[in-house]
Order: C-alpha cells, then structure tokens, then sequence
C-alpha cells in the first residue's frame, strides 16, 4: 500500500511541472504523462548518459520522469481529444502548464472536463495566474524568480556583481504548491465527494518563499540587501561563511545564545590552544555564566549581549581559519552548536549520513541493461514509503497498454 | 474559513519558519492548529516570537514579524511540562488530534515521555511529522541545524554562485520556507493513507535530505558520467545548462543597483534580440550559432550588459516583452509586493489582525482553489492567547479550573 495508490494522475508534458509529477509518482500514483507528437522538448536536454547525446539519455528526463508511465496524445487532433477525454473519465488529478486559452480551445478546460468527470481536481500552473494576460509571455526560470525575489536577495556584498539564483528553484517552488495544492484537494475530496479548479501562480509561489525580504517591507517598510554567503539583511550582518584551512567552506549560522554553548565553545577554544589569540574570550566566559534569559532583540543595545553574542562569533571565526572543513563542522556539532560544511552536491550525496539514510536508490534500467544510482527520497514514512516504481518512461512507451485499460 | 481542511486538528509543536511554515498551509485550509508552547521560557523556543521586524519599533515577545507571518490563524496554548498535570493535558489533546507535529531537535518529546511509541499508545491512529535538520536517524541525528545550515551541508548553498568567488548561497533560508512545504505534504500524505486505511504512521522528515533532493539532474550526472559540480568555472547559476541558453544572464540596467534578467531560448530568441539590440557586434562570427555564443558567453555578457547598462530595466523589459523574449526586471521587495499588479490582484499579501500588532499584511498562499480557497484573517496566536479556549471548548474543562491550572503554572 502506498499513500496515493489507486490514484490517478495526468500530466501534460511540461518541464515547469515535471518534478510535481514526479513527487506524486514516487509516492505510488498512477502517473500518466501525456506528451505531444514527438515527445516533449526536454527529452532532448543535458546532461546525457556518458556525455554522449542521443533518444533516451537525457538524464534530465530519466529524474524528472521517474515512476511514470508515458503516451502520445495529439490534443489538437479530434481523435487524440477523444481519448484524452477518456483518459480525463479515469482521472483524479489532471495537472498542466498550458497557456492560459489552449485547452479551451479544444473543449478540454475544467468546464468540459468536470462534466466527464465531475470530481476531477485540475491544477492549472502559469506565471502569473489564470487571471493575468502577462501568464501567456515567455518565462523561463530565471526570469520567473527574477521578477519575484529570489535573487534581489542573493548574491555578494560586492552589488557590482550581479544577483544570483538558485537554480531550478523557479519551477520546483511552483512544483511543490501544486503538489501540496493536490493533496489538500484530495483530502477534501475524501470527506465531500467535491472536485475543483486549483490556479497555480509560479511567480507568486516564489514571492511567498523569500523569507525576510518579504516580511521586512510588509511589516515595516524595510529593504533588505544581499551579502555574500549569508542572509540579506536591512542592516549588514557579520559575516558567517568561513573559509577553512583546507580551503573550503564552511557556515557558522547562529552564534551560540544559551550559557552551556559558550562554556563548551570556550573548552574547545582552549583545547585548541587559542584562547590566547581571542581577546574576546573574557566574554565567552561571561556568556557562561549568565542568567536568565538572553534576548538577542537587546543586540546593539545592552552592551553585555552584544559583547558576549560577538565574542562567540569571533571564536568560530578563529578555529574555522585552524581546521578543515568537516573537522570545523563535527567540532562545532560536538559542542551543540548548529553548523555545516558548505558541500557540493555530490559531497553531500556521498556524506555518509545520507548514504546510511538511504538516499542511494538502486534503479534498473532494462533498456541499456544497467543499474543506475539515483537521488532517495524527500523524507520517510514508516508505512507507505517512497519508491522510484520504475526508470523514466521512452517516448510513447505504455501508449497500447493505457489504451487497453480504457477500452478493456 | 476555508472547509478544505476543516475536518482536521493538529497538536502543533512546530515554530521558526521550517516547522511553523508547513502547518500555516494547513491553518489556512481551514485546519484547527493548537499550537503548543513553554510558559516558562515565554515561548523563547522560537527564536522569531520576539525578533525584528516590529511595527513601529514596538518590541516584545508578542510582537515578533517573522512569527506572525508564519502563525497566521494558528491556536495558541501553553503547557510547562515539567509538570505531570501538564502532561495529562497534553494526553487529553492527543486523544482528539489527528496529527502531531514538531521540529525539535531529536528526542525532545521522547524525553517528554511523548516520544512516538507513546503517542500511538494514546491514540492508535495518530499521524506523527517530526521534522529537523538531519532527521531521527542516521549517524548526524544528533546534530543542530538551521536553514543555512542545511543549505550548506546538502549542497544547495555551494551550487549557488560566480566561478572564482565564494558560494553566494541562497540570500534567506530557502530551506526553511521548502523544508516546511515537505513538512506539509509528508502531514497530509499520511492523512490520505489514514483516510483510506484507518492507520496512522510516523514520518521521519530530514530537511537537509529533502534538500539534496532537489538538485535535479546533478546528481545523475555525478553517479552515472562523475561530473562533480566542484570543478573549474563551476557553478555559474545566473547560466543555464539544462538546456543551455546564451545569452543568459542577469544584467546591470542604468541606476543604482538596477538590473534586468534576459534568457534566450533558441536562434529565434536570438534573432528577436538582435532586431532589437541592433549592434554590430551582433554579427561577430564567435556569436554565430548557440555553440559559438555558448563558448564566447562571457563575451556576449558584457556586450549585452553594455547595452542595458544605458536603460532602465523597465524599459529594458518592455522593450524585449514586445518581441517575445523570456525577460524581467529584477524587482526590490517594494516593487514586486506594492507595484506589481500580478502580486496584488492574485491577493497575494492578505490583512490579518493581530490582538497587539493591529492589522498587519502577511505572505498568502500562491494558489486559488475554486471550492475550498484558503483564508487568512488572524495573526499569530500571543503567548498562551487561547489557552482558555482550547482547555473549555476542546478538552471540556471548565474556567474554574483553568485559572487553577494556570495559577499553579501548569498552563
């Protein structure tokens, strides 16, 4: 059993939506995607299966469509709309990115669909919105978290550099509200009986996700800049990316706030043999031993906290510049404190932490007779656990099958 | 209220954002949220109850921005459970809760003697969500995360930069806002199978492996061909390789500060830009085809970024919209909340009112639904606001009581 098995769910090819299919998929919905003659466009993106181009290895395709059976369907043939509208009658969630007028254009909007099925959920995903014209330009990722937010945040202290994104962040941001917007429509389904018309903005999806930036001019008015490898900020912030002695990097977070952190940090300090060089270190010890609680709202006005919350970012900043990387890392977590290596990803991946996890899933991949190692899951439920079904589908591949089960 | 999710409570430990965040979704699907703090830390768990930014500068431990944004319609109670009585209170709402919630470090509720073994016991059926940064199991569980934290360790931090300069990183904790949405689905995923089955079930949510999780193809391209993203010129993630685009790019518009995003997609992008553009370097042979412009990308850049540099980035965008090429202004906190018509008529930043902040705008939810829509109409919950309710109307305690409870400071 599995926690959307007996579901099912149609996806009309488009890379903004890909990875909402997929996490549907790999929680065990029946996920048929339904691609236009040819196949979808990003079938044909990098990066490929042995760096060499060709049908069927673009590993893009392979994580984006995993546990997901495929068909070719022409909508804007009359033949092709038939079976979709069969396909709809099967249906529990259709999800698409079309422009904003296609599917009406073939009768096969939310209006006609429901009538097939009338407690069919249709998430529809545009830039800006069902209701706003400028949902039909072009868009692509950048330009979606370009206009908002994300990147008025990030990047470096340095504002002749340009602001950065993250990337993908556009698509999966609007990826995930569609898929939460799926589970909360079903579970509403479960106790009415009702479907609905869920309109999804991709830009809105990432104005709500940018944390401070957002909340500092809604509350007061407030402009926040971007620093290098931390939060932007209304006010400049010490810096918290340290650079360690085996030349990669690590984040310090947040300074140590409750009397036992200090002791510790001041123990490892002196273990080190630093304290000499950390004047500050007096006020490790007055961080110690202090008393009740320690209101970080107070910093720049009582001179205490403000001496004590300095004194411990300092002595991070000290032993970051002595250790590597990990050891900074398991030394500060060994004394409570909330810091991480910045890893690549594919240190991350191969961090042992994850691998005991789990997150190394084996795939079979029939077709070139290999076994390939693919990205686990998002987190771990003791009863309906997550699962790669089976390898991204070929162009077409379950089209007789999925027409059988219509027509059996 | 919205009836989405009316059917549902949640015995809510959650806070900060990547916790608060996922059962603020289901608050304003209409989801009745009891959410549980410490009376005697004045619910300082929360680092953001009593952090900037205030209206008016008024500051306080009911006055925190941060944590009414991410409270909005959310019950407030507290429970000291240090003390047995407080703990027999907490039994009682989970006996009519459908869902636990909490991201603490690991071993909190257990040493609460509310671990999960011990909540199944008082409520078979119970669904239990424990979030934090390493998850409950595996060789870090013990260890303390925050959201950049977690965007360092699993990557998302380093993939975010220029080659040659440190990661930039994300600018916020975009793990917070994303670990709070896995938070989320993981709740009503195992709603759905309790819906179906009539079994509850605990999920293990690691934000950190939820992270890892989205590097798209990354990974493959590591365990399949070992192409590490630690190499010469890499990561450069204003560009894009999936599928490669030139130009692309943020670039500087006139201003201070002032810069404008342009992606072309194929030559038809490119032949658009160049009716546009109308420079000779345009013809330059290394610009000829999408390899050329790819190998000499850095090239196009600054002659691209010396054509914007001389407009604004509205003009700049107007002027690339016209012929259909994927573009947008850079947008400051202000443009895009108080002048981007998209954001206001999607009714994007909802009034909410707060018992001491008065009426304050919050982050909504980017989707409409055409039956259930979701609603915000109350701010977060102060300091134990609604313990009185909850206790009366909830667990059938009378006032009498409560203000014995509350006088011996068990609540």
């Amino acid at each position: 059993m599995t926690a959307l098995s007996g579901l099912r769910v149609v996806e009309l090819a488009n890379e903004r939506i890909a990875f909402a299919g997929k996490l549907m998929a790999d929680m065990g919905a029946d996920l048929i995607l339904v691609e236009p003659p040819g196949g979808d466009p990003s079938r044909d993106y990098p990066p490929f299966l042995d760096n060499k181009p060709g049908p069927d290895r673009s590993l893009y395709w392979w994580h984006y469509h995993t546990s997901k059976r495929a068909m070719v369907l022409d909508l804007e043939d009359p033949d092709g709309a038939k079976t979709f509208r069969k396909l709809i009658a099967t249906t529990d969630v259709l999800i698409e990115a079309e422009p904003r007028d296609r599917l009406a254009n073939f009768q096969l909007d939310y209006a006609n669909l429901s009538e097939i099925k009338p407690d069919l959920i249709h998430i529809a995903v545009t830039t800006h919105g069902r209701n706003d014209p400028r949902s039909d330009l072009p868009a692509t990722d950048l330009t979606i978290m370009a206009t908002s937010g994300p990147p008025w945040s990030c990047g470096y202290d340095d504002h002749s550099l340009p602001p950065i994104r993250g990337p993908l962040q556009g698509y999966q941001t609007a990826s995930h509200f569609a898929y939460m917007s799926a589970l909360t429509a079903l579970l509403h389904r479960g106790v009415s009986g009702d479907g609905q018309f869920i309109d999804v903005s991709m830009t809105a999806a990432s104005n709500v996700s940018t944390e401070a930036a957002t909340y500092s001019w809604l509350v007061a008015q407030k402009t926040v800049q971007r620093q290098t490898g931390r939060h932007a900020s209304v006010s400049p912030s010490g810096e918290t990316q340290q650079l360690c002695a085996d030349g990669r990097y690590a984040n310090t977070g947040v300074p140590p706030r409750f009397p036992h952190e200090y002791k510790a940090l001041h123990e490892w300090l002196k273990s080190l043999g630093l304290e000499d060089r950390l004047p500050e270190a007096v006020f490790l010890e007055m961080g110690a031993e202090w008393e009740g609680p320690f209101d970080l709202s107070l910093i720049g006005q009582d001179d205490a906290i403000t001496a004590i919350f300095g004194a411990g970012r300092a002595a991070l900043q000290l032993i970051a510049s002595s250790v590597s990387a990990q050891d900074f890392f398991l030394g500060c977590q060994g004394v409570g404190l909330a810091v991480g290596p910045v890893n690549s990803p594919e240190e991350a991946f191969e961090d042992e932490h994850f691998k005991a996890r789990g997150f190394h899933v084996q795939v079979d991949h029939d077709e070139i007779e290999r076994t390939i190692t693919y990205p686990g899951a998002p987190y771990r439920f003791e009863k309906t656990p997550w699962s790669i079904y089976r390898r991204a589908p070929t162009l077409n591949e379950h089209n007789d099958e999925v027409l059988a089960e219509l027509d059996p | 209220m919205s009836e989405a999710l009316s059917s549902f409570r949640i015995c809510d430990f959650t806070g900060q954002l990547a916790g608060a965040g996922a059962t603020k979704w289901l608050a304003s699907f209409g989801a009745e949220v009891i959410r549980i703090e410490d009376p005697v830390r004045e619910g300082r768990w929360d680092i953001l109850r009593g952090t900037p930014p205030f209206i008016d500068d008024r500051r306080g431990i009911d006055l925190g921005g941060a944590f009414n944004n991410h409270n909005t319609d959310k019950l407030g109670i507290t429970l000291n459970l240090r003390d047995e009585k407080a703990k027999e209170i907490l039994a009682e709402l989970v006996r009519v809760s459908d869902v636990v919630t909490e991201n603490f470090a690991k071993g909190v509720l257990e040493k609460w003697g509310f671990d999960y073994s011990q909540l199944k016991a008082i409520k078979p059926d119970i669904v239990y969500v424990s979030n934090c940064g390493f998850g409950h199991v595996g060789p870090y569980s013990d260890f303390r995360t925050w959201g950049p934290i977690v965007q360092a360790i699993s990557g998302l931090t380093f993939s975010s930069g220029l080659p040659g300069l440190e990661p930039a990183g994300w600018g916020y904790s975009f793990m917070d806002h994303t670990g709070a949405y896995y938070m989320a689905m993981a709740i009503m995923l195992a709603l759905l199978h309790r819906q179906k089955t009539g079994e509850g079930q605990w999920v293990d949510l690691a934000c950190s492996e939820s992270a890892l999780s989205l590097h798209g193809p990354a990974l493959l391209d590591w365990t399949i061909n070992a192409n590490p993203m630690r190499r010469e010129g890499s990561p450069h993630s204003n560009r894009n390789q999936w599928p490669p685009m030139a130009p692309h790019g943020i670039y500087p518009a006139l201003g201070d500060d002032e810069w404008v995003a342009i992606a072309c997609r194929n030559e038809s992008d490119w032949d658009s830009l160049c009716s546009v553009v109308q420079r000779p370097w345009l013809k330059n042979k290394t610009f000829a085809t999408l390899k050329d412009r790819l190998t000499n990308q850095n090239e196009l850049d600054q002659h691209l970024g010396g054509w914007t540099r001389n407009q604004t980035k509205h003009e700049v965008e107007t002027a690339l919209q016209d012929v259909r090429i994927p573009v947008a202004a850079v947008l400051t906190p202000e443009e895009r909340i108080d002048r981007d018509p998209a954001t206001g008529s999607f009714g994007l930043w909802p009034s909410v009112h707060h018992r001491e902040m008065g009426e304050v705008r919050v982050d909504g939810q980017p989707v409409h639904f055409s039956k259930t829509d979701w609603e915000m109409t109350h701010g977060a919950p102060c300091l134990s606001e609604h313990t009185m309710d909850v206790l009366t109307r909830v667990l059938g305690y009378s006032e009498d009581e409560v203000t014995q409870l509350a006088s011996e400071g068990v609540v």
